[in-house]
């Protein structure tokens, strides 16, 4: 049975005057995923949003959202089951927290409900303190958290989130990342847009990679991992690093590079690893650490882009995870 | 059309109107120099003061009024006829200055300052539709200026009859001219010239642009206004009437056409081709 589809969004382009913004953008996300527009700025990501809820009318191409056209009567229907926190915070500085929230309330018709959700909501976020106060002496954290809350408060089936972390401090932008995790965990859809890969590292379970208004490639962590990277790298230490040389010729090694301390060997599986220990330690060789180098996000998109690049200029790509090992989740091990 | 959610738009721009005071304080200013302090001091002047020179000039000026206008003159004195003079037929661009400045005012922020703020964004992607957007602020900016009004209007029948009401026999206004004015021909005006500002502060890019390119859409409907309620307290017997009706179809198709000035791309301030 065909996967359910939240977002269709197929071959659209948009114009703003002569610029093109989009250019042929396909993006499919799942009922109850978190998908990450990855890109830099002024890749599209915002524009991809606005499509989404009807804001903006598809130049080109067709955008399906709940299976209905934002962009015509069915709009107002996709506009009430969707959540939108915007790139700025999008709040009306003269009013307070409450005021802003009660407009919201009213606008997604929560009637008798309003209070008791803005409440839920605003301490969801810790700004229920706040609310009282007048939006345009909040800190910019703040005022990021009461749209956070604002988007959630009629409970949306799907949150578009653009950079919803900028201008967070490290605890906030955690509970935030948090929350996304916690809505689809409820069957809600999350597409998120970022320019920070941190955020969407541990989190995405599809990833589209933009550039220049259209999506370079999309799917699963460990699907584009395994495409970029099709081969495990072991990173290994020693007492005495020259010793670890002998692995250069080593059955099943596919490259060996060292430099000053540190190995750095590419094998097919990572089921080769007890095996090339043990070899190690037959030879008396005194090994400090083995580190299975997974490929983060960052390895992932820098390599896309190098892809990008070096296509152009019709040479193959080597992509190559810089790598660390990894203290924080892979994107390997969140992949669902 | 969803009535609540337009009424929850205007509520939300009444607010932060509200909140405003460096916006609302000036226009409170405007209201009371116009509707109380000018023509108190002028009234007072006639009737307590008794300046014989200006007494004699406006009588003079007096000469000039239609015979419909002079029949409904009252008081005997010539200080009695002078004040009634001046506070029936000389103050009538009081009542339409005041209404269509403010509302103008309010009504060239109202879209182009979503933009600016960046709330435009929230309102885009709200279900609100565009009609019922357009609807909530024209009903936000038509209030302010006509509330005033009301209060002004208020305040003035006080002064009128409390300073020229013992000199010609008690209290006289409003006179049923002024009524008609007030009720029948000041709002269509006020309509126009709304929906006229709020399709500009949709197309514009700065509120600033907004406000200069308003006041010159304005200031033509003013002097109209103004002529037109001249007339009006002037007393035709059936034109008020007509103009009263013609200037309400204009409204109701100007303001019909100007839904179409609101659209979310214009909210969010980008214009795709």
């Amino acid at each position: 049975m065909a996967e359910e589809l939240t977002i269709d969004v197929s071959g659209v382009s948009q114009w703003f005057g002569d610029v093109q913004a989009l250019t042929n953008l396909t993006i499919q996300v799942p009922t109850g995923s978190i998908t990450v527009l990855l890109g830099p700025n002024g890749a599209g990501k915002t524009t991809a949003i606005r499509l989404v809820t009807g804001a903006l009318s598809p130049g080109q191409g067709s955008t399906r959202v709940f299976g209905l056209d934002p962009d015509s009567a069915e709009g107002e229907e996709v506009r009430r089951r969707c959540g939108v926190v915007s790139a700025k915070p999008s709040l009306y500085d003269r009013l307070n927290g409450w005021d802003n929230l009660r407009y919201a309330a009213a606008l997604y018709g929560l009637g008798h409900k309003a209070d008791a959700r803005i409440k839920e909501a605003s301490a969801h976020f810790g700004i229920d303190a706040a609310l009282d106060q007048q939006v345009g002496g909040y800190s910019t954290g703040m005022k990021t958290r009461l749209a956070l809350a604002r988007s959630i408060l009629h409970q949306p089936d799907l949150l578009l989130l653009d950079e919803p972390t900028s201008g967070l401090d490290p605890e906030s932008a955690v509970a935030v990342l948090e929350l996304i995790r916690q809505m689809t965990g409820d069957g809600r859809t999350v597409l998120l847009c970022t320019h920070l890969l941190l955020e969407a590292e541990g989190l995405a379970d599809q990833i589209v990679v933009m550039q220049h208004g259209t999506n370079l490639l999309s799917g699963t962590a460990s699907e584009l991992t395994k495409e970029y990277f099709p081969r495990q790298q072991l990173r290994l230490s020693a007492v005495r690093p020259e010793d670890l040389d002998i692995l250069a010729g080593q059955a099943g090694v596919l490259s060996y590079e060292r430099s000053n301390d540190t190995a750095m060997v590419e094998i097919e599986s990572l089921d080769q690893v007890p095996a090339l220990v043990s070899s190690l330690v037959r030879r008396e060789i005194d090994i400090t650490s083995v580190v299975p180098v997974i490929p983060t996000l960052e390895d992932l998109y820098f390599a896309v882009r190098r892809g990008q690049i070096i296509a152009a200029d019709e040479m193959p790509p080597p992509p190559q995870a810089t790598g660390r090992p990894v203290r924080r989740p892979s994107v390997a091990h969140v992949a669902k | 059309m969803n009535w609540s959610r337009t009424l929850t738009v205007t509520r939300t721009d009444l607010k932060q109107l509200i909140q405003a005071k460096d916006f609302w304080v000036p226009m409170v200013i405007l209201g009371t120099i116009f509707f109380a302090v000018v023509p108190l001091a002028l009234l007072l002047t006639v009737t307590r003061v008794g300046d014989v020179e200006i007494i004699a000039q406006v009588s003079s000026a007096l000469d000039a009024l239609p015979d419909a206008a002079k029949d409904q003159i009252q008081g005997k004195s010539p200080e009695a006829q002078t004040a009634y003079a001046l506070a029936v037929f000389l103050f009538a661009p009081v009542a339409v200055i005041v209404p269509l400045t403010i509302s103008t005012a309010v009504g060239a922020a109202t879209i182009v300052g979503e933009r600016e703020r960046g709330t435009g964004e929230f309102l885009a992607h709200s279900p609100a539709s565009a009609r019922e957007i357009y609807i909530g602020k024209l009903i936000a900016s038509l209030i302010p200026g006509y509330v005033t009004t009301a209060v002004g209007f208020g305040v003035y029948s006080l002064i009128v009859n409390l300073v020229v009401g013992p000199e010609v026999g008690g209290w006289f206004f409003p006179t049923a001219q002024w009524w008609l004015m007030i009720l029948w021909v000041l709002p269509p005006f006020l309509a126009i010239c709304l929906s006229l500002v709020l399709r500009l502060s949709a197309k514009v890019k700065s509120t600033a642009a907004a406000q200069q390119a308003s006041g010159l859409v304005a200031l033509p409907l003013i002097m109209m206004a103004y002529s037109q309620s001249t007339g009006v307290l002037f007393g035709a017997s059936y034109m008020p009437y007509v103009v009263g009706a013609v200037a309400w179809a204009i409204a109701l198709f100007s303001l019909h056409r100007g839904v179409r000035s609101v659209t979310r791309q214009r909210l969010l301030g980008v214009s795709s081709v």
